[in-house]
């Protein structure tokens, strides 16, 4: 029988799996899907708590996360979308004006 | 094995697989592809949970609209031709990300969580239960998240806008 520990060492997987993309991606297209991964990676986490415990408060967590992840995409979308058009690269390595 | 347990064996497998490629493919495409079937996996196994409202608005919502999203921003772009050569963190990376995987994984298998599911009722998980749950004890973040979304419409629009 599958118990909540096989969900949650699958969601621990996925987590770290999202987390190299982050680290090691030089394409910042890449790396936002990658994000969209570790998002879902807790989704699940949320989702099998909720079966294991009865209780359907992680599914209404769901949806906001949905939500967010909604608006966390759009929004860095946009802002790829206008570091390109200003610096002709996605490579967050050029990315250093702040840095002295 | 009972055919559950085959069930989520072959999905967690076809899952990592699927994750692996969203990280690892060089092809922007390729990765977004994918990611599509990383989420679509992630949805069935949504509906053996139980959530089968969720797993819907994940095809819909993730699968669907901010996949296609991603798409239209890869074709306006076109970063294909961009792609380098992973840079200098990639060990440090790689072995950064399985130190984390190392903690987490002896975390959460060693703590003692119930091993059996409560008896799901009819109910649990359908649209009604949900909307129960939803407009009785979340109506303020529903409300918070609507106005949420409405900044992120406003904040896309501004920041995507050509400006002269």
């Amino acid at each position: 029988m599958i118990g909540l520990h096989h969900y949650l060492i699958l969601s621990a997987v996925i987590f770290a799996i999202g987390v190299i993309g982050v680290l090691i991606r030089r394409n910042l297209i890449v790396i936002l899907m990658s994000i969209e991964l570790m998002l879902n990676a807790v989704n699940l986490t949320f989702i099998a708590f909720s079966r294991y415990l009865g209780s359907t408060d992680g599914q209404v967590v769901v949806f906001f996360v949905m939500a967010v992840a909604a608006a966390e995409a759009v929004i860095g979308l946009a802002i790829i979308i206008s570091v390109y058009r200003h610096r002709q690269s996605l490579d967050p390595q050029e990315m250093q004006l702040l840095k002295w | 094995m009972d055919t559950a347990s085959l069930l989520f064996y072959l999905l967690a497998t076809l899952l990592v697989i699927a994750s692996l490629m969203v990280v690892f493919l060089r092809n922007v495409v390729h990765c977004a592809m994918a990611l599509v079937s990383a989420l679509l996996l992630i949805a069935v196994l949504f509906v053996t949970l139980h959530a089968p409202m969720v797993g819907v608005l994940q095809v819909m919502v993730y699968a669907g609209a901010i996949m296609v999203l991603f798409l239209f921003v890869i074709m306006l772009l076109n970063p294909a031709a961009l792609e380098q050569q992973p840079g200098l963190w990639w060990g440090f990376g790689t072995l950064l990300a399985l130190m984390l995987a190392g903690v987490l994984v002896p975390l959460v298998a060693t703590n003692d969580l119930p091993a059996d599911p409560v008896a799901a009722t009819e109910l649990f998980g359908s649209p009604e239960m949900l909307a129960k749950s939803l407009f009785n004890d979340y109506v303020l973040p529903f409300e918070i998240a609507s106005v949420l979304l409405l900044v992120a419409i406003i904040g896309a629009v501004v920041l995507a806008k050509r400006e002269n």
